[in-house]
């Protein structure tokens, strides 16, 4: 095939950046594990609400210090709501849903994730600002979608 | 109507319609997210609206114009189109299919969004009848395939036009895509619709809807690049400077856009991390053949410009013919693609995913590549293809000659300002960006911004629909004018590598079976429960 000597500049300096966007993708991967949430595991929606964990969802500390926060998105709210939480500390949410797809973003943070029923997403946020943010459902889940709404309170950690 | 492009015309015309109304949609939303209020504002009736305006532009309106464009091509550049009386039983089947499906939006029984995500239930007839549209674009597959072989039987050792070569490709492509449908809409939702099973698995669903609503963007941008190639160094008054490098883009385009859907579900349980990265790098590699693309047509507008004289650096951009719809259009699609192409950049790389992820960014990023470089390149191509298909003159010119510009200027507010708010975190598909009514301070001033810039992208569409409309009824008569190609600065002389689409079907086969086979399969070692079916519409 014979291209001219420019386009071949051109495409060679396309691929170079390409190799750094993906570069930049692998090393955070692989050195901070930055990962999206991809956690595999599965709970019968139609019986949450006699579920161990997400028949009474609520905010959990774990013996070494860290938070864990078990989140039932339904039409057309989150449970519990408010979530209460420690800045500066690993929080790990796991979210599902009672019955349509909904979105768990918390607003002006990193936290965005899926609620499928019949899975669990699992992500780990740290939050360094203590306040309040808006939880919203990103994710079209019927008529009153946009009144899908809650709270996150960060609280300062007591020293 | 001129007889041998009764056909092609036939399927514009249906676009142009389904445009038409999805338009009107598409204003109504973004008046209701900004709280801008108007008669028989409601929730349902917004739901409705992106219900009626994604399935309308995003399915019928591509859809159709792609396989008039196909239809017009077959006829030009192969002299032929190979069974006509299927041709038109497929148009009967995908108008009736989208009229079907229309209906039941339009009487809120199935909104449920162009993605129609089980467990949310639409209408049996809304599956069906969405069905009957892929069923006749695969007929169209089917007569363009049997066309090309008819031609080529004639024609041994002759490369195939270059037109025909990216329709191929968009073809094969297409039948990829819609293969992981077929499982979805016949396999899941329409038993399940119709009660024979009661439960579906919506992550198993919604996978399989990525696996073809990645490439459905290729599949109305594949076309756009023909006409990049094809028609618009000729309409500059140039050359196309590179034949082969347009076939590798197409084959790339074969290679490479489906196995990437993962990027869609970044956010999703049930996918470990390591096939997301995967779906990451096709999805960064897929971006070449659009850089390639870049370079190709700007060459050879500037190949355009100094052939009529122009010196310097620059000068040959104010020689191209700016005042001409057609090149217009197609070259603020373009300008607006390249915003688009880095807003996907941006979208494919995960951790900025997580910013953006269904928020109205993600509005803001399709309505510059879909939205304008697809769209708007569809509407300069109905300019150039109505004369040489009905054997009229284009009426009210200077109409057209606004109309692309019109476009650009409200997708520019448009959009700048959904990237914007999604940036501060305003979610997608919100009937009203204050939510429950507490929390529109934040975004109020750049949702209004938007719904200025929506009502100038409506008055544009309305002037694209009054420009067709008046030629089709009374543009003057006049010998219809030749399909002109660009011929190209070296045009090839015999059927090269990139013409062996046996081989590169069987690769982009493969790539697809490694990339969807093991995680979809890996779902099943779980035990998955499944969800009823909910209408909360």
């Amino acid at each position: 095939m014979n291209v001219e000597l420019y386009e071949r500049i051109w495409m060679w300096a396309a691929g170079g950046l390409l190799l750094l966007f993906l570069g930049a993708i692998f090393l955070t991967a692989g050195l901070q594990a930055i990962q999206p949430p991809s956690h595999i595991e599965t709970v019968d929606p139609t019986a949450l609400t006699t579920h161990p964990e997400f028949g009474t969802p609520a905010v959990k500390t774990r013996a070494d210090g860290s938070v864990v926060v078990s989140v039932v998105a339904q039409m057309f709210s989150f449970s519990p709501d408010p979530i209460e939480v420690p800045a500066n500390r690993p929080v790990t949410f796991r979210l599902t849903s009672a019955d349509v797809i909904h979105g768990f973003e918390v607003v002006g943070t990193n936290a965005n994730a899926m609620a499928i029923p019949g899975y669990v997403s699992q992500f780990t946020v740290t939050f360094k600002e203590p306040g309040e943010y808006l939880i919203g459902c990103n994710e079209y889940c019927g008529t009153m979608h946009h009144n899908m709404v809650g709270k996150l309170i960060v609280k300062k950690e007591s020293p | 109507m001129n007889g041998r492009h009764s056909l092609a015309a036939a399927h514009v015309g249906v676009a142009v319609a389904a445009f038409a109304v999805a338009s009107a949609m598409g204003v109504l939303q973004a008046l209701s997210i900004a709280d801008i209020p108007f008669p028989h504002r409601s929730e349902s009736l917004y739901y409705l609206a992106v219900t009626a305006h994604g399935v309308l532009m995003a399915l019928v309106f591509t859809t159709f114009f792609i396989m008039g464009l196909g239809y017009a091509l077959s006829q030009e550049s192969l002299g032929r189109i190979t069974g006509r009386g299927l041709a038109w039983i497929a148009f009967a089947l995908g108008l009736g299919g989208s009229a079907a499906a229309a209906v039941t939006i339009l009487r809120g029984q199935s909104s449920v969004l162009y993605t129609f995500y089980p467990p949310m239930q639409a209408h049996p007839l809304f599956y069906i009848g969405a069905t009957l549209l892929i069923v006749a674009s695969w007929i169209w597959g089917g007569v363009m395939i049997a066309s090309y072989l008819s031609w080529r039987r004639e024609h041994p050792g002759v490369p195939v036009p270059l037109s025909i070569h990216g329709m191929l490709a968009t073809i094969i492509l297409w039948y990829l895509a819609t293969a992981g449908l077929a499982v979805e809409v016949l396999g899941m939702l329409i038993p399940w619709s119709l009660g024979l099973v009661t439960k579906i698995d919506p992550l198993l669903a919604r996978s399989f809807f990525w696996w073809f609503g990645h490439p459905l963007v290729y599949f109305w941008l594949m076309p756009a690049y023909v006409l990049w190639y094809t028609v618009l160094p000729r309409v500059a008054g140039g050359k196309l400077f590179s034949d082969s490098l347009a076939r590798m883009v197409f084959i790339l385009f074969v290679l490479l856009s489906v196995p990437v859907g993962f990027h869609h579900q970044f956010a999703d349980p049930g996918i470990s991390s390591n096939w997301k990265l995967v779906h990451t790098v096709t999805t960064y590699a897929v971006l070449y053949p659009s850089f390639v693309t870049a370079f190709t047509i700007i060459a050879s507008l500037e190949v355009a410009g100094r052939m009529k004289g122009a010196r310097g650096l620059f000068d040959w951009i104010g020689r191209l013919p700016w005042g001409d719809p057609f090149f217009a259009a197609v070259a603020l699609a373009m300008i607006a693609f390249t915003f688009g192409g880095f807003g996907g950049a941006i979208n494919a790389a995960y951790a900025m995913n997580s910013m953006v992820h269904n928020t109205a960014w993600i509005m803001g990023h399709f309505h510059v590549t879909l939205g304008t470089t697809v769209a708007l390149t569809f509407m300069g191509a109905t300019y150039w293809l109505l004369p040489r298909m009905l054997g009229r003159e284009l009426r009210l010119m200077t109409l057209a000659r606004i109309q692309p510009y019109l476009w650009f200027a409200g997708i520019a507010l448009f959009s700048i300002s959904y990237h914007i708010a999604g940036l501060r975190g305003l979610p997608r598909r919100v009937y009203s960006a204050s939510l429950t009514g507490e929390y529109g301070a934040a975004w109020h001033g750049l949702t209004r911004l938007a719904a200025v810039g929506a009502v100038i992208l409506f008055l544009s569409a309305l002037s694209y629909v009054v420009v067709v409309a008046a030629t089709w009824i009374g543009g003057k008569r006049i010998p219809a004018p030749a399909f002109e190609f660009a011929v190209a600065l070296r045009p090839p002389t015999a059927p090269g590598v990139w013409d062996r689409f046996g081989l590169w079907t069987v690769l982009a086969v493969l790539l697809v079976a490694v990339s969807y086979g093991y995680p979809l399969l890996h779902l099943f070692a779980y035990t998955r429960y499944g969800s009823p079916a909910f209408q909360p519409f």
